[in-house]
């Protein structure tokens, strides 16, 4: 079956962060029962990498992230974090190493019943021993960092659907995470929040050094904001392209990516 | 490995607060070590108590030289600060900070604090929660009667022909609410009979008059024990998924789907359940009569040594088709409430999963106060009728 699969086409990335693995995949195969979604897919994630995860809708990108942040075991392959073997090491080590990613879900996933700010200090409080004033504080930051100062008394059911977003990358950011997953975080947002996003991400590789993983078909985004990226095709079923977008758009001949990277117009 | 080496930094270098005052008006904040969320950080006041100390301080600048690593506890401080200094009028130069946390604050305060979105924590008065407990009572009266009023309009247009559900999923609820009823109807049911034989036979017993106890079983259970425990089962079972299926759909717009779609939410989602409810409760009653007079036999034969034909006779006697159809309609008058209940909770529910909870609760409490109350009312009725 492997012969089949084409060498993906790599212009390499154009400003390479340190040469600093931290998230390694070795030949994933995602499947449900016989139904093969991706196969073989083999990458590597710098530390401060802002790594795209890119492809048509119904591709596996969401179930890509499911298997990196331990929802869904592959079933056939291996994910490292730091040369741990994430699927094969005991639970208490699993859950140590959750506790570095954030995760932002598609939907928000806010907790309804919780406040913005008691969502974002629910996490905090299980894993810090500081005062609820401490936390608090830290809480307001984390909305402040994403636009929504003042909304910390807000029920999630309170707010838009792009507050709702935002609210929810502020919840990933809780334990100032190394690792922050984010899927399809500009969708539904209108272009300003969507740019402020874009910022509030480079800003966090920057100053905090994190490395971001994004799942994501914004164009916009895409540019502005990946170092990195890999494709994942749905007729072929596996990575058909993978380095910095911007070299992709200019340099990858694959009539797929191509159309992807312009819009159909190319 | 991190941690670590996190800990080691801790214990050497705990973050700490220094202040150097180059001249009486000016106050450079010296940061140092490591500044970490779960760390022990300096207290607030360490700073304000220094800079209200002596002479009016109107400039603050930063020495980050010796600070070392540093996350969110540390932004947090810096932001309380900043804070501080703009209610003080207090010039801050930040050009000191390391440009991570720089541009993590001039972040934090792109985009303003707007004092409209706060929201007021004022506890009413007890005036005022009486009027708003008493508003809020008056309006779900009004939404209870516009619901049964839409209710009826629908059932107008379902007699005329004109109102639009599938009939596909008439018979699907009709499925789950009857069909797959049956066992938890048949345990309790017969449970019911054994009880009431049991506590019967203890009084009966004593005047030696223990084949009564078929009399006393099947007229209970006929005429209100066994529509009184199916009601309360459906208001459980089927009453609940009611709620929390159509307050599912309205957390995910559904309900609002299908309004755009021209489809009536009340014909399409609430008519097919109450009738479901209407047909299925009076079987599933007859039925629970049936299993609860089997227990009640069950009793008679085995601990007090009836005979089953004379147990049987017993109970052919003491039924009447008046007794029975009481139970019956009694029963179809609980099917509708239960139905209307867990339809009307379900509309109202609000647009979170908390929500479909709540909906959840009031709809079967609402069913099994409704049961009863009808219960009441229908006793009384027969009463007055000599019925």
């Amino acid at each position: 079956m492997k012969q089949d699969i084409p060498e993906p086409f790599n212009p390499g990335t154009l400003n390479p962060v340190a040469n600093d693995p931290v998230i390694v995949v070795e030949d994933l195969t995602m499947s449900f029962g016989e139904n093969v979604i991706q196969r073989d897919l083999t990458f590597t994630i710098n530390k401060g990498d802002v790594f795209i995860v890119m492809g048509g809708s119904g591709c596996g990108k969401s179930t890509l992230m499911k298997n990196l942040i331990g929802l869904l075991r592959p079933s056939k392959g291996k994910v490292f974090y730091k040369e741990k073997s994430f699927w094969d090491i005991e639970e208490s080590e699993r859950h140590q190493i959750l506790t570095h990613l954030g995760v932002m879900y598609q939907g928000g996933a806010l907790w309804s019943s919780m406040t913005l700010a008691e969502n974002i200090m629910l996490v905090i409080q299980e894993y810090h021993e500081i005062d609820p004033d401490q936390a608090l504080e830290l809480a307001s930051l984390k909305l402040a960092l994403v636009g929504l100062a003042g909304f910390e008394d807000y029920y999630p059911s309170e707010i838009s659907g792009g507050m709702k977003k935002r609210a929810s990358i502020a919840r990933a950011m809780a334990l100032d995470p190394e690792i922050l997953f984010l899927d399809e975080p500009s969708g539904g947002l209108d272009p300003i929040s969507a740019r402020m996003l874009d910022d509030l991400i480079l800003q966090l590789k920057s100053s905090l050094g994190t490395t971001v993983v994004v799942i994501t078909h914004e164009l916009a985004s895409i540019f502005a904001i990946g170092n990195n990226s890999i494709f994942l095709d749905t007729e072929t079923k596996t990575i058909i392209a993978s380095g910095n977008p911007k070299r992709l758009l200019e340099e990858c001949d694959n009539p797929t990516v191509r159309r992807f990277l312009t819009r159909g117009t190319a | 490995m991190d941690e670590a080496k996190d800990l080691r930094n801790s214990e050497s270098s705990g973050s700490k607060l220094d202040f150097i005052s180059p001249y009486s008006t000016a106050l450079i904040v010296k940061l140092s070590g490591t500044w970490k969320v779960g760390r022990k950080l300096p207290s607030f006041n360490e700073f304000t108590s220094e800079v209200e100390k002596e002479h009016p301080i109107t400039k603050i600048s930063f020495d980050s030289s010796e600070l070392g690593r540093w996350d969110s506890g540390l932004i947090a401080y810096l932001l309380k600060i900043v804070n501080y200094c703009e209610q003080k009028q207090i010039e801050l130069i930040s050009d000191d900070l390391p440009e991570g946390v720089i541009n993590l604050l001039r972040l934090a305060s792109a985009v303003p604090e707007r004092v409209e979105n706060k929201k007021s924590f004022a506890y009413p008065s007890i005036p005022t929660r009486i009027g708003n407990y008493v508003s809020k009572s008056w309006s779900s009266l009004t939404a209870i009667l516009d619901f049964v009023g839409q209710i009826f309009i629908a059932f107008l247009r379902f007699f005329a022909g004109k109102a639009r559900f599938r009939w596909s999923d008439l018979l699907l609820i009709i499925q789950e609410s009857g069909a797959q009823a049956l066992p938890i109807v048949s345990l309790i049911s017969l449970l019911v009979g054994l009880i009431l034989a049991f506590v019967g036979s203890i009084q009966l017993r004593m005047f030696g008059a223990q084949i009564y106890i078929a009399n006393l079983v099947a007229i209970a259970m006929a005429r209100a024990m066994g529509a009184i425990m199916t009601g309360i089962i459906m208001a459980g079972r089927t009453g609940a998924s009611f709620a929390a299926g159509i307050g599912s759909m309205q957390v995910n717009e559904e309900i609002d789907a299908l309004k755009t779609a021209g489809l009536p939410p009340i014909e399409f989602l609430v008519l097919p359940r109450i009738i479901a409810l209407a047909i299925m409760m009076p079987l599933l009653t007859l039925y629970a009569d049936l299993m609860g007079i089997l227990g009640g036999m069950i009793v008679g034969v085995a601990g007090f040594d009836i005979g089953i034909r004379e147990y049987f006779n017993a109970t052919k006697g003491s039924l009447t088709l008046t007794t029975i159809s009481i139970g019956l309609f009694s029963s179809f008058v609980f099917g509708i409430l239960v139905a209307t209940a867990g339809c009307l909770r379900g509309m109202q529910c609000g647009r979170s999963a908390s929500a479909v909870g709540e909906a959840t609760t009031s709809a079967v409490v609402t069913s099994i106060v409704s049961i009863i109350v009808a219960t009441a009312i229908i006793t009384i009725g027969c009463d007055i009728l000599g019925i």
